[in-house]
């Protein structure tokens, strides 16, 4: 169903952009190499989340929370526990996502648009700041400590849905990925506390 | 009356003439039909009808495998391009999504009569406070992105429940854009073609298109394209069947001909012994276009046997009519070569091959009223064949011999033969052993003897069988074994009892006694529910009202929602969705697969997902759906109803059998006067018959109908043996013995060519009916020549 493929394509855009603050990567100067470097150190990853969605159409915004939890190299999954229970795992290219009772599968291959996303990101795992660049265009910002990371889609269409992607965080921590998109709406993902490795 | 030399002749001459034209504009075919019923019952002629135009039997499945996943993936998609260009498929699916932007946009207009939570309730200030609740909370979530595009126009989420409702839940998996199986190992298409599955030459044009599309899209090569599907195998089946039907028709004429040039020593023996053989062929294949319609390929298979048959009345004729008193005879070379055409062989020999005919036809007779095509067109194919090669034999044949014509003297064959037989014939008494033993065998084997299964007739080997098990598993598509199947007198009435049977299956499905359905009425609701959808909708100025109420407490505005009040009013007063609004789309495809017309009648099918460990909830549906349309409603068991079919001709093939058995008996008694005799002409022949079901239940066979069709055959070729030896015994007439036993042994040897050849067929039936018939026919006259009491010397023949 089209409409179907739709939303998991949404669903995948959104797991992509996730992937790109939680994989870090490769920055735009020695600071920036560093971040990159201390990210990949990284094999295993288990948060609480807190995303808040500012979208136009609402008065206030909506928040929904849950746990991100990352393997390296490539497998991710987003747990949302509220407002209700749903989960993205992006593994080896293939995102499922499961809402109620059913469950979505889909190939990134299917749709360009999004592999140069999750193809640069599984680059970035590996440390291959290259391939990130290849996608987007790269501001990076503050110190090793306390850094931003700017992300710009080269890409006209891809720039339509999402304008830009700011990751901000220190060390090899993440602490908030803000998503802006191309019709104003936004939405904020703030890092909570560490779960059990 | 004696018909004269010019008018046999000529009435034959036109009656091959007018054969030859009826065979020659006849149907052949070589699909399923041979296998299924006749007069079906309801329930068969459901099983039937999908077996023959279903949507099952429109499916070709096909694996692309070899080289890299990615060279898979891309030789797929090629091909899957190019069929869909051919307009030979309804649709191929590889993966590629096509046509959902269309599919799309017929879903999203039609959202509110689709839409199962469309009630009166849904459109209640609660109902709406509720429906809004959910659709913000799906923003937050991953797909909020869509969510949020549908938001103005469908606050109450129709679209994602439509979606919901069709969901594929076992779709394959995707590697580089394209199907592939759960071992990664094999890209996956599948097409469903606009040919029915019975339409042979309509399958045959798809997957030969299949494969040239194949073969020419670049990046093919070093891959390997797999196909199955019921539509594969009808072409392969049929191609086989007319391969080997050719190959062995011809290996077997070759054969008996060189036997036959061997023994007579002259060609043109030979060539004349083939007339009858070849008008009786002429004749079974024109009576059975006639009686039937329609040739199977089976039954030509069946063909070639009769070359092993009808060729024995000439044999008799050429051999025997030597020993007659009074036959004018022509010594040649010292006596060793006899004058044939013998004008007394009518009135001596006649009459036994006479009643050899009749209880040959009276056995195939009794496979006439079966309900089996297949055993019917080989009955009527047979006695159409013998009765030919017989009449021809006695009324053609002896007119068109050259008064010249001569044959080698086959006494010193007879002779021979006569000898070995004496020396087994002072132990006659271990012939007892025989019936013991291979009842024994028979017995320790009881419950295995008999196949049960339909696919015991399948033309389908074993290998292609293993492979659609595979590429189904692969595509996550297992035969749907439980349809239920609602019928209606039109397709509205048909659709609405469908929608009354799905109401109650839903809560089966909550509770895990079943995994699922699928309705027709998923893609296209019946007119009755559309209108109630559309009434639940309430008129702009009080849907805005309520909208104003739900909203209180939530983070919408209600002017934002503007679009909404106008698509439900737009929805109020929209046309129904009909069969024509989803043309074109995916959604049409459900429905012409589960919507059918048969005359009169509609039907909608409902198959159900069960898995096997629940394979008990069956009864718990049956239960249900009879409760939700009594009467309208059954549950079909496609894989019992086709195994109980089967089983239903294999009893009525064991009737048949003994009736066929009974009627020679009768016959022989009748014709024989004598209870002795007539047990001396059987006892062979049953013996026979139990030896070899024992050894082929030895060699591990597990018997099936053409076994015991074979067995029939036994008795019906064996009889003449046995009628032979009877007329000796009986006629105490020593003089003949020799050449009697000559010409036995010589058509027996022609038979067990004929049916020997069919043994080594790749078809199944075909070979099941060889491995029977040869080694019975040689036993039976075996058996005959012990039983037929002390031969005379044959030193004073």
């Amino acid at each position: 169903m089209a409409a179907e493929a739709r939303a998991l394509r949404w669903w995948a855009m959104g797991l992509a952009i996730l992937l790109v603050f939680t994989s870090q990567a490769s920055l735009a100067s020695d600071e920036l190499d560093r971040v990159m470097a201390a990210l990949a150190q990284r094999k295993h990853g288990h948060v609480t989340f807190t995303e808040r969605k500012f979208i136009a159409l609402l008065e206030r915004p909506v928040e929904s929370s849950g746990e991100l939890l990352y393997d390296a190299p490539d497998r991710l999954e987003k747990r949302t526990l509220k407002p209700r229970a749903e989960s993205l795992v992006l593994q080896a290219g293939v995102v499922s996502a499961r809402r109620g009772r059913r469950t979505y599968v889909l190939d990134l291959h299917q749709y360009p648009q999004i592999l140069p996303f999750i193809e640069s990101i599984r680059a970035t795992l590996a440390g291959d700041r290259v391939a990130l660049e290849r996608v987007f265009q790269l501001e990076f910002s503050g110190s090793f400590s306390d850094w931003t990371l700017e992300l710009a889609p080269h890409d006209a269409q891809l720039a339509g849905t999402v304008r830009q992607i700011r990751i901000a965080g220190g060390q090899d921590r993440v602490h908030t990925v803000e998503i802006r998109e191309a019709d104003g709406d936004r939405s904020v993902l703030s890092i909570g506390t560490e779960l059990s490795p | 009356m004696r018909p004269t030399r010019a008018t046999a002749i000529l009435l034959w001459v036109i009656l091959i003439a007018l054969a030859a034209l009826v065979a020659a504009r006849a149907r052949y075919t070589a699909d399923l039909s041979a296998f299924l019923p006749r007069s079906p019952s309801p329930a068969q002629r459901l099983l039937v009808q999908q077996l023959r135009e279903g949507i099952a039997s429109r499916l070709i499945l096909a694996g692309i495998e070899g080289a890299t996943p990615a060279d898979r993936a891309r030789a797929s998609l090629e091909l899957g391009r190019r069929l869909r260009a051919t307009g030979l498929f309804v649709s191929v699916s590889n993966g590629e999504p096509v046509g959902l932007d269309r599919d799309r946009a017929v879903l999203f207009g039609n959202r509110y009569l689709l839409s199962p939570q469309v009630t009166a309730e849904r459109f209640s200030v609660a109902g709406l406070h509720a429906a809004l609740s959910d659709s913000i909370d799906l923003l937050a979530s991953p797909a909020g992105l869509l969510a949020k595009s549908l938001l103005p126009r469908d606050p109450t989420g129709e679209m994602l429940a439509v979606l919901d409702e069709l969901g594929e839940d076992h779709r394959p998996a995707s590697t580089n854009g394209a199907w592939t199986s759960r071992d990664g190992q094999r890209a996956l298409l599948v097409a469903q073609t606009r040919a029915a599955g019975s339409d042979t030459d309509g399958q045959e044009l798809a997957v030969r298109t299949i494969r040239r599309e194949f073969g020419s899209t670049p990046g093919s090569r070093g891959l390997r394209l797999e196909m199955s599907g019921p539509g594969v195998f009808s072409v392969a089946a049929r191609a086989t069947i007319k391969h080997e039907v050719l190959r062995l028709s011809i290996l077997s004429t070759v054969l008996i001909l060189l036997l036959l040039l061997i023994v007579y020593r002259s060609p043109r023996a030979v060539l004349l012994g083939f007339i009858p053989v070849a008008s009786g062929a002429l004749a079974g294949v024109a009576a059975v276009a006639l009686g039937f319609g329609l040739v199977h390929g089976i039954t030509l298979g069946f063909g070639v046997t009769l070359i092993g048959e009808s060729v024995d009345y000439s044999i008799y004729l050429f051999i025997q009519s030597r020993h007659n008193p009074g036959g004018s005879r022509q010594q040649l070379g010292g006596g060793s070569r006899q004058q044939l055409g013998d004008s007394s062989w009518q009135r001596n020999l006649w009459p036994t091959i006479r009643l050899g005919v009749l209880t040959s036809i009276a056995g195939f007779a009794s496979l006439l009223p079966s309900g089996f095509p297949g055993l019917a067109q080989l009955g009527l194919y047979s006695i159409a064949g013998l009765v030919t090669a017989a009449l021809v034999t006695r009324w053609v044949l002896p007119e068109l011999l050259p008064q010249n014509l001569h044959i080698r003297d086959t006494t010193p064959l007879g002779v021979a033969a006569a000898k070995a037989l004496r020396r087994l014939h002072a132990p006659r008494l271990w012939l007892i052993l025989v019936p013991i033993l291979s009842g024994v065998v028979l017995y320790l084997h009881r419950d295995t003897v008999w196949n049960r299964e339909l696919t015991a007739l399948s033309p389908v080997s074993a290998h292609d069988q293993a492979l659609d098990s595979r590429l189904r598993s692969d595509l996550g598509a297992p035969d749907p074994r439980y349809l239920i199947v609602v019928s209606g007198h039109d397709q509205e009435s048909a659709l609405q009892s469908a929608e009354r049977v799905g109401r109650r299956l839903d809560p089966l499905a909550q509770d895990g006694s079943i995994d699922g359905y699928d309705s027709p009425t998923r893609y296209l609701p019946s007119q009755a529910t559309q209108r109630a959808r559309q009434a639940a909708i309430p008129a702009t100025t009080e849907l805005r009202e309520r909208l104003q109420q739900a909203l209180v407490g939530l983070p919408l505005r209600a002017e934002r929602l503007e679009p909404f009040l106008q698509d439900a009013e737009a929805a109020r007063t929209q046309a129904l969705l009909t069969h024509d609004t989803l043309a074109g789309t995916s959604l049409a495809t459900g429905v012409d697969a589960l919507l059918l017309r048969d005359g009169e009648r509609w039907s909608a099918l409902l198959p159900l997902r069960v898995s096997d460990a629940f394979a008990s909830a069956i009864s718990r549906v049956q239960s249900t759906v009879s409760e939700a349309a009594p009467g309208d409603a059954v549950v079909l068991d496609i894989k019992g109803e086709a195994d109980r079919l089967y089983s239903s001709y294999l009893s009525e093939v064991v009737r048949l059998s003994m009736a066929g058995f009974v009627a020679i008996l009768v016959l022989l008694i009748a014709a024989l006067r004598s209870v002795t005799r007539t047990v001396r002409v059987v006892a062979p022949l049953v013996l026979a018959v139990l030896t070899v079901a024992a050894g082929l239940v030895l060699l591990g066979h597990q018997l099936t109908i053409l076994h015991l069709i074979g067995m029939l055959l036994i008795v019906a070729v064996g009889s003449n043996y046995a009628l032979f030896f009877d007329r000796r015994s009986a006629e105490g007439h020593a003089g003949a013995v020799a050449l009697t036993l000559a010409s036995l042994l010589l058509a027996n040897a022609a038979t067990v060519v004929g049916f020997g050849v069919l043994a080594f067929s790749t078809v199944p039936v075909l070979s099941a009916m060889g491995s029977t018939v040869a080694p019975g026919a040689l036993l039976a006259l075996i058996f005959a020549a012990l039983l037929a009491g002390d031969l005379p010397d044959t030193a004073r023949a």
